[in-house]
């Protein structure tokens, strides 16, 4: 159907999953330590997380690492919103086994910018930053050696990113290195 | 450099990506100065179909199955995580029946993967008999599998919200008659190769991670647990019922290869003690929550892990409200545990390098995603 029938009611707004404030000494904690540099510290869903800006990310989970028993790295991802003006989250996610509590450090950075990378605190960051990188192109300043995990070397664009298509992946290498025509 | 000597000739050696022992397509760049290991470099990626973007283009439902495509030997387990992570956003539990039946499938699973890894770890170092019984064994899991849902790998076993299908008639016994058996079928394998001079000879020492190591480089699972951090999610953090149950998070301390064989041989003994607790008692009821018909969840984002057999195994979904999921970032143990390969095979022999690939126990499918 092309056309909307005007007769049906519109649809109902998506429901959103409340952000709770998170209470306790480690966000009391990160807010004296950081003050405006950690501008919100919530919880969605029993799960804290913690919204910094970019050049405090760093700073925020190596004092975490070393002051707050978070000793694990378990996860670096992204998420792209290409309409907001910093369009990308990066999200690091911590655990300690200490407090057996897991921690979300999330911060947003446009499209240019160029955090700073985490290897220096974990070194697992290593492989995570390189398939950000992968998948999203965020260059992560001063990684021993960034360049793509998962996808080949010569490839072109970053298949995570909201604009780049499912079916618009790099016909031209496909081509040249697999000598066929995509089916796609 | 203390490694290294003045008659040094660096080789560059290329292991792979089609080697029998790399169990799959993984490509190793061996620096070696004679059979010295100076290095390793992981080439992955071999094995990439872009799951995570798939996954944006799809249903919550429609995208299940492809969960089972990540690591395929313990397909039941990421669907589980798959299921759960989606119930969080949805702020759902699946019913009582549904969970105790989950915990059964799941911990079979486990032992399933144990097996496998089992097997194929103890062809990599020369003991070609261990292959033939561990596959006896996983072929009554498949099976069971197989009798359940119809499938007997990528099992799309569990939807969101609880379970599709009813147990079969005789589930139950069938799930028994594996118990009362394998545990002297575990012990089988231990008088091959526990106290076997030529394995403990080829492990003891081999592959050393230390605690501090596993957790700098984001190791989970049994590498974890062999080298003293009694950490499984199933206690740490119980999900779909676990807590229930009795069992012991079996840990040692030497965090060598030997170790991590023999937390690996425990894990199956308490799977099944896991299995003869749930399966003696599964609740009546339904086995599929109410209000699943559209799965819509709020805006939001959620990460839930489980304790798959490799480790821990972690679904961060974004939610934008509608039908289809924003972002689902799969968090892959063998991802991560892959990447401590350069500590353990740094300064050990060639020959090594093999026992150290097979004792992480990673599957490519989900390293590649």
């Amino acid at each position: 159907m092309s056309e909307q029938q005007p007769s049906k009611a519109a649809p109902k707004p998506a429901a959103v999953m409340e952000s709770q404030p998170w209470a306790g000494e480690l966000p009391e904690n990160l807010r004296t330590q950081f003050s405006e540099d950690v501008p919100e510290t919530s919880q969605y869903a029993g799960q804290p997380y913690v919204v910094c800006k970019p050049d405090a990310a760093v700073a925020v989970l190596r004092y975490l690492k070393e002051r707050e028993q978070f000793d694990a790295l378990v996860d670096i991802t992204a998420v792209d919103y290409p309409s907001r003006e910093a369009r990308f989250e990066l999200i690091y996610i911590v655990y300690s086994h200490a407090r057996n509590q897991r921690l979300r450090v999330k911060t947003s950075i446009g499209a240019a910018s160029r955090p700073r990378t985490l290897t220096a605190v974990f070194t697992g960051a290593n492989w995570l930053e390189r398939e950000v990188y992968d998948m999203f192109g965020i260059v992560f300043d001063g990684h021993p050696g960034l360049h793509r995990i998962l996808l080949p070397e010569e490839w072109t664009g970053f298949p995570l990113r909201k604009d780049s298509s499912i079916l618009g992946m790099d016909q031209a290498w496909v081509k040249d290195n697999l000598g066929i025509e995509s089916g796609q | 450099m203390a490694d290294t000597f003045l008659d040094a000739q660096e080789l560059v050696l290329n292991m792979g990506p089609q080697h029998p022992s790399t169990h799959g397509v993984l490509r190793v760049i061996l620096k070696l100065d004679g059979e010295k290991v100076l290095g390793t470099e992981c080439v992955i990626g071999y094995l990439h179909r872009g799951v995570e973007k798939i996954a944006e283009h799809r249903t919550y439902a429609q995208f299940a199955p492809y969960v089972d495509r990540m690591d395929y030997i313990s397909a039941v387990s990421n669907g589980l995580g798959y299921c759960l992570a989606v119930e969080k956003l949805l702020n759902a539990e699946a019913p009582p029946r549904a969970r105790a039946v989950r915990v059964i499938l799941t911990e079979l699973n486990r032992i399933a993967s144990h097996l496998l890894w089992l097997g194929t770890h103890a062809l990599d170092i020369g003991a070609i008999t261990p292959l033939f019984y561990t596959f006896r064994e996983r072929e009554e899991i498949l099976a069971i599998f197989e009798n359940y849902c119809g499938a007997r790998l990528t099992t799309h076993a569990f939807r969101i919200g609880g379970l599709q299908y009813e147990t079969y008639s005789g589930f139950e016994e069938q799930v028994k008659r594996f118990c009362d058996t394998f545990p002297a079928h575990v012990d089988e394998y231990e008088t091959l190769l526990t106290g076997n001079p030529i394995w403990r000879d080829r492990l003891i020492g081999v592959g050393l991670l230390t605690a501090e190591q596993c957790k700098d480089y984001g190791v989970t699972g049994p590498v974890l647990r062999a080298a003293g951090v009694a950490w499984d999610l199933r206690k740490a953090q119980p999900y779909s019922g676990y807590e229930q149950y009795e069992f012991e998070v079996p840990t040692r301390s030497g965090g060598d290869t030997y170790d991590r064989y023999l937390v690996r041989i425990e894990e199956m003994r308490q799977s099944v003690r896991i299995i003869r607790q749930a399966v003696e008692r599964i609740p009546e009821g339904a086995i599929m929550a109410k209000g699943m018909k559209v799965i819509k969840p709020p805006v939001g984002e959620a990460y839930v892990s489980i304790e798959a057999p490799k480790g821990e195994l972690g679904y961060f979904i974004v939610s934008d409200g509608s039908i289809h999921p924003y972002r689902v970032r799969v968090r892959p143990p063998s991802f991560l545990n892959l990447q401590a390969l350069e500590v353990m095979a740094k300064g050990s022999l060639v020959a090594d390098v093999v026992a150290i690939i097979g004792t992480i126990d990673i599957v490519l499918g989900e390293v590649d995603r």
